[in-house]
C-alpha cells in the first residue's frame, strides 16, 4: 500500500509538472493567436501550420541562449530569484484537485497530489511565497529599473494577499472547510458559489489579476515604464523560468476560480470533469481578453484600489456573511 | 506691437518685406521687453546669423535674431541686432522657452548670453570643440564623442532651485534629505521615442526633478543645408519630422517660393493641402497609437496603424517613397496625381475613420484611461505659450491658436474645419486634441477631393523649375537650363525671411538668409518639438514615473525635428 501510494503521487507530480511546464508554453501560443485576432493582425505564422511549433522554436532559443549574470549583481540570490517563482507555483499544485477521481482497472485515482485539510491555505501562502522571486530578483539585479520593480511587487503582492485572503474568508465559512474538495462537493448540493458570494467571487478575480500581474494591473514587469522589471538583467532559461511561473500561476488561479466559485468538476462525471477544463480554459481567455482591452493602471491607482476601495468591500462582505449565517 | 517699438525706438529701421526690425545692440533687451509687454508673448526662436564672407558687407559679423508672435497670432515680428562682440544679454527671464533657444545659439555660434541660468551645450555633444554653425568651421570636421555627459551638476543646480538642497561657500552640495533615487530614462529606453536621454531624480515612484539631454539625432541639418542648393534641401526636410515628411517639404517651399514671390498654380497648391492633412492624419496617428501602447493599451495600436499602412501605400504610389516622400520642388512638385487616386483615398480616409471610432470606442469610456490621463502633467494656456509650445499641445491647454485660420495661407480660408481646443492641458485633452484633429483633417480632405482643378502642378517659370525631359534631351536650351539648375540651384535674391505652416506638432517655419546664389547662407528652422521638449521638465516634475513615460508621448516628441 505505502509503496503503490509513493508511486501513484511520484507519478502525479511528474504528471503536473509535465503537463503545466507544457501548458505554460501552449498558453503563450494561445495568447498570441487570441490577441492577434482580437488586434486584427495574424500572430505566429511561420513555424509549423499557424505557427503551432512557435512554443518549441522559443523554448529552444531559451534553452540555448546564453546564461548571463552581470557583474555587480549578488550572485546566489540572483541565480535562485526564478526558481522560487518557478517552483513555487508548481508547489501550490499540490493541493488542487485538477480532476474528479477516476477509476482505472479497479484502482481509484484522485488527481489531486494530497488532499490535506487546509488545502486552500497552503495554496494560497505558497503561492505568496512565489513572490520572493521578483522581488529578490529585482533587489539582487543592480539594475535600479529592477529594483522599481521589486519595490512595485512588493508592495502590490502584500496588499493583493489580504484581499485575496478576505474576499475567501465569506465562501469558508458558509463550508466551513479549507479542503478544495470539500469546497467543491459543498456546490453539488446547492447553487454555484457565485451564487452566493458574488461580491467574494469579483473581490477574487481582481485580486488574480493583480497577484499574476497581468493587465490592467502589468505593474511589476511593465515594459513600457520599468522595461522589464526584474526581469531586465535575466536571459535564457532563467528569464524563462520567470515566465513559466508567471504562466502556470495564470492556470492555477483560473483553476482556483473554477473550483471555488463556479461548481468546479460539480458530481465528478465526465461531463463535470469536462466542465471544469472548459472553466478553466474560459478563465485562461478572460485573462488575454483583459490585455486587449484595457491600458494598464498606475501603481498609486492599484494602491489606492486595494486599500480604499476593495478592502472595505471584503470586510462588509464578511460580516454580512456572518450575520447571515447567525440569523 | 511693431508701432509701439517704433514709437519707442525711433532710430530703428523696420523692413517691409522681411517683417524685421533692426535695432542697436544696447537697446535690445529692452525691445524685447516692450514687445513682451505689448502682447508679444510667444517667442518663437532665437537665431544668430554669420555674416563672414556674407556677398554684401555687413556692419559686425554676428546679427542676433528674435522672432515674435502677437497674441492674436496673427501677426509676428523679427528683431534683429548686430552683435559687436560674441555676446548678449539673456531673455530668459521673460521668456522660459528662451532657455534652450539661447543655448542653441551658444552651441552652434559661441554667442555667450548673460545671466542665462545654464549656458552649455544642447545640440552638440559636450566634447565638442568650436562652434560647427560658424562660416569658418568646416562642414567635414566632424568630432566623434567617447563618453556621455555627467549631468548631475546640472540636477544639482536643478535641486538647489527647488531648495532641496544647499550649497555652501566652496561649492559643494549637501545630501538631500529625501533619499533621492537617480534614473536615466533613456537614451535607450522603451518610452522615449526616438533617443533622448531624461535625467530623473526620483523619490519612489514621484519625479521630483528632471533634466533633459538631447541632441542624440543631430546630423548638422542646417550646417548641411549651407552647402546644398535650395532643391537638394528638400531631402533633408524629409528627416526633421518623419512622420509627415511632405508637411516639411511645404513648409520649406513655400518660405523659399515667397522669397523668390512665385504664386503657384491653384492644382499645385490644392495638391500640396491634400497631402499635408493625410500626413498630419498619419502622424497623429503613429503619436496616438504609441502613446496608448505606452498606457498599455495594445490593442489600440494596431486599430491606428493599420490604415496608416493603407496611407503609406497611397504614398509610396504617389511618390516613390513611403516616409521620405521628398515630393516638393521649389515652385511645385516632382509628380502629378496618379490616375485613380481617388479611389485610394477613398478606402483610406474609410479605413482611418473606422480605426479612429473603435479606437475611441475603447477608451473613451474606460475609467482606467481616465484616471491614467485626466489632470496629469496639466499644462496651463499662459504657462505654455511661456514655454514655447504650440499646435495640439498649446491647443489642448486652450489657446486657440492653428495658423490655418489665424493666419490662412493655401486653400484654408475657403475650407470648412473647425480649431480644436482643449481645456484643462492635461495628457487627456493632447490625447482627444489629437483624435478630433484626425477627424477635422478628414473633414478638409472630403472637401478637397473631386474639387481639384486640372492644370499645371508648378510654376510656369524657367528659372525655378526644371524643364520637361523631352525638352531636355531635344534642345540645346533645354539642356542648358537643365544644366544651370542642377548645378547653380533656383537663384533666390538677396533677403532675410521667416515663412511658416501649422505642421502637425505646431509651427514650422524656415528663417532663411538667401546672399542672391542658389544656395542659402543660413537656414534656420522653428520646430515645434524643440520647444515641446524644453517645457518637459517643469510638467513632469512632481508627477510620477508612469506619468513621465505618457507626457512625454503625448507632447509627441520627434527626435529629427528636435535635434536637427
Amino acid at each position: 500500500m505505502e509503496t503503490a501510494y509513493l508511486i501513484e503521487t511520484v507519478i502525479k507530480i511528474v504528471t503536473i509538472l509535465l503537463v503545466f511546464s507544457a501548458l505554460a508554453g501552449i498558453g503563450t501560443y494561445f495568447e498570441r493567436k487570441v490577441l492577434a485576432f482580437m488586434q486584427r493582425r495574424l500572430g505566429p505564422m511561420n513555424v509549423g501550420p499557424y505557427g503551432i511549433a512557435q512554443v518549441a522554436a522559443d523554448g529552444i532559443k531559451l534553452f540555448t541562449k546564453e546564461d548571463i549574470v552581470p557583474t555587480n549583481v549578488v550572485g546566489p540570490i540572483f541565480k535562485i530569484a526564478p526558481v522560487i517563482t518557478a517552483a513555487t507555483a508548481f508547489m501550490a499544485a499540490a493541493a488542487i484537485p485538477f480532476l474528479p477521481s477516476f477509476e482505472i482497472g479497479g484502482y481509484v485515482v484522485n488527481p489531486i497530489v494530497s488532499d490535506i485539510n487546509v488545502g486552500i491555505l497552503y495554496v494560497l501562502a505558497v503561492m505568496a511565497v512565489g513572490f520572493y522571486g521578483p522581488l529578490l530578483g529585482g533587489m539582487a539585479s543592480a539594475n535600479k529599473y529592477a529594483l522599481l520593480s521589486a519595490a512595485r511587487g512588493a508592495a502590490v503582492f502584500i496588499s493583493y494577499e489580504v484581499i485575496t485572503g478576505l474576499s475567501l474568508l465569506a465562501p469558508l465559512m458558509m463550508v466551513g472547510s479549507f479542503s478544495l474538495i470539500d469546497l467543491n462537493n459543498f456546490q453539488i448540493e446547492g447553487y454555484w458559489m457565485v451564487v452566493y458570494q458574488p461580491v467574494a467571487m469579483v473581490l477574487f478575480l481582481i485580486a488574480g489579476f493583480a497577484e499574476t500581474g497581468r493587465t490592467p494591473f502589468h505593474l511589476v514587469a511593465n515594459d513600457h515604464e520599468i522595461i522589464d522589471g526584474f526581469g531586465t538583467e535575466y536571459s535564457g532559461m532563467r528569464w524563462g523560468l520567470f515566465f513559466i511561473g508567471e504562466y502556470a500561476n495564470m492556470f492555477f488561479y483560473a483553476f482556483l476560480i473554477s473550483i471555488l466559485f463556479f461548481g468546479g468538476f460539480g458530481d465528478g462525471s465526465v461531463l463535470g470533469a469536462f466542465a471544469l477544463l472548459g472553466k478553466v480554459s474560459f478563465f485562461f481567455f478572460f485573462f488575454l481578453w483583459t490585455r486587449a482591452a484595457w491600458p494598464d493602471v498606475r501603481p498609486d491607482q492599484l494602491m489606492w484600489l486595494c486599500w480604499k476601495v476593495l478592502m472595505p468591500l471584503a470586510v462588509i462582505n464578511i460580516v454580512i456573511t456572518g450575520f447571515v449565517m447567525m440569523f | 506691437m511693431l508701432k509701439a517699438l517704433q514709437n519707442r525706438f525711433k532710430h530703428s529701421i523696420y523692413l517691409e518685406k522681411s517683417n524685421i526690425l533692426s535695432l542697436k545692440e544696447e537697446e535690445i533687451f529692452e525691445a524685447v521687453k516692450l514687445a513682451f509687454d505689448e502682447g508679444g508673448t510667444l517667442l518663437l526662436d532665437i537665431t544668430i546669423i554669420d555674416y563672414l564672407d556674407f556677398i554684401s558687407p555687413q556692419k559686425e559679423r554676428f546679427a542676433l535674431i528674435y522672432n515674435i508672435r502677437h497674441k492674436t497670432f496673427k501677426q509676428n515680428l523679427l528683431l534683429k541686432c548686430f552683435l559687436s562682440e560674441a555676446k548678449a544679454q539673456s531673455v530668459s527671464s521673460i521668456y522660459k522657452a528662451a532657455n534652450w533657444l539661447e543655448r542653441e545659439c551658444y552651441d552652434q555660434y559661441g554667442i555667450v548670453f548673460e545671466h542665462h541660468p545654464n549656458l552649455k551645450r544642447i545640440l552638440n555633444h559636450w566634447q565638442f570643440e568650436g562652434f560647427p554653425l560658424r562660416k569658418d568651421y568646416a562642414i567635414t570636421k566632424g568630432q566623434l564623442c567617447t563618453q556621455s555627459v555627467n549631468l548631475m551638476p546640472e540636477m544639482n543646480e536643478r535641486l538647489l532651485e527647488k531648495g532641496l538642497i544647499t550649497k555652501d561657500k566652496e561649492g559643494n552640495y549637501s545630501k538631500c534629505e529625501k533619499d533621492l533615487m537617480f534614473i536615466n530614462i533613456g537614451p535607450s529606453h522603451p518610452a522615449t521615442h526616438g533617443t533622448i536621454r531624461n535625467f530623473c531624480a526620483m523619490d519612489g515612484e514621484t519625479v521630483i526633478a528632471n533634466v533633459s539631454e538631447i541632441g542624440y539625432l543631430h546630423r548638422g541639418f542646417e550646417k548641411s543645408c549651407e552647402n546644398h542648393t535650395y532643391n537638394q534641401i528638400i531631402p533633408y526636410t524629409d528627416r526633421l519630422d518623419y512622420c509627415s515628411a511632405t508637411t516639411n517639404n511645404v513648409a520649406f517651399a513655400k518660405t523659399v517660393e515667397e522669397m523668390l514671390g512665385l504664386t503657384l498654380p491653384p492644382r499645385a497648391v490644392a495638391i500640396r493641402v491634400l497631402v499635408m492633412e493625410l500626413s498630419r492624419i498619419i502622424n497623429h496617428l503613429v503619436c496616438l497609437a504609441a502613446q496608448l501602447v505606452d498606457m498599455g493599451a495594445l490593442t489600440n495600436y494596431w486599430y491606428l496603424y493599420n490604415p496608416r499602412e493603407t496611407a503609406y501605400d497611397f504614398f509610396s504610389k504617389l511618390t516613390g517613397a513611403r516616409l521620405t516622400n521628398s515630393y516638393m520642388r521649389i515652385g511645385g512638385m516632382s509628380y502629378d496625381l496618379y490616375e485613380g487616386y481617388e479611389d485610394d483615398l477613398k478606402i483610406i480616409m474609410k479605413e482611418i475613420e473606422e480605426g479612429v471610432s473603435i479606437s475611441l470606442g475603447m477608451i473613451e469610456h474606460n475609467r482606467i484611461f481616465h484616471d491614467r490621463t485626466q489632470n496629469v502633467c496639466p499644462v496651463s494656456a499662459s504657462e505654455a505659450i511661456n514655454l514655447g509650445l504650440s499646435g495640439p499641445n498649446l491647443r489642448a491647454a486652450g489657446v486657440q491658436y492653428d495658423l490655418r485660420s489665424a493666419k490662412p495661407y493655401y486653400l484654408y480660408n475657403d475650407l470648412d474645419f473647425d480649431v480644436i481646443v482643449g481645456s484643462v492641458g492635461d495628457i487627456y485633452d493632447r490625447i482627444m486634441v489629437r483624435f478630433e484633429e484626425i477627424n477635422q483633417s478628414l473633414r478638409i480632405m472630403k472637401q478637397l477631393l473631386g474639387n481639384i482643378p486640372d492644370g499645371d502642378i508648378c510654376v510656369n517659370d524657367a528659372s525655378v523649375v526644371l524643364p520637361s525631359k523631352e525638352n531636355v534631351y531635344g534642345s540645346i536650351e533645354g539642356t542648358m537650363n537643365h544644366f544651370k539648375l542642377i548645378y547653380e540651384g533656383v537663384k533666390v535674391p538677396e533677403q532675410e525671411y521667416y515663412s511658416c505652416i501649422e505642421a502637425t506638432n505646431g509651427e514650422l517655419g524656415f528663417f532663411i538668409v538667401a546672399d542672391g546664389s542658389g544656395r542659402p547662407h543660413k537656414v534656420k528652422v522653428r520646430a515645434p518639438s524643440f520647444g515641446a521638449m524644453s517645457a518637459y521638465t517643469q510638467m513632469v516634475e512632481g508627477s510620477m514615473l508612469a506619468d513621465a513615460v505618457l507626457n512625454l508621448g503625448s507632447i509627441n516628441i520627434i527626435a529629427g525635428e528636435m535635434d536637427r
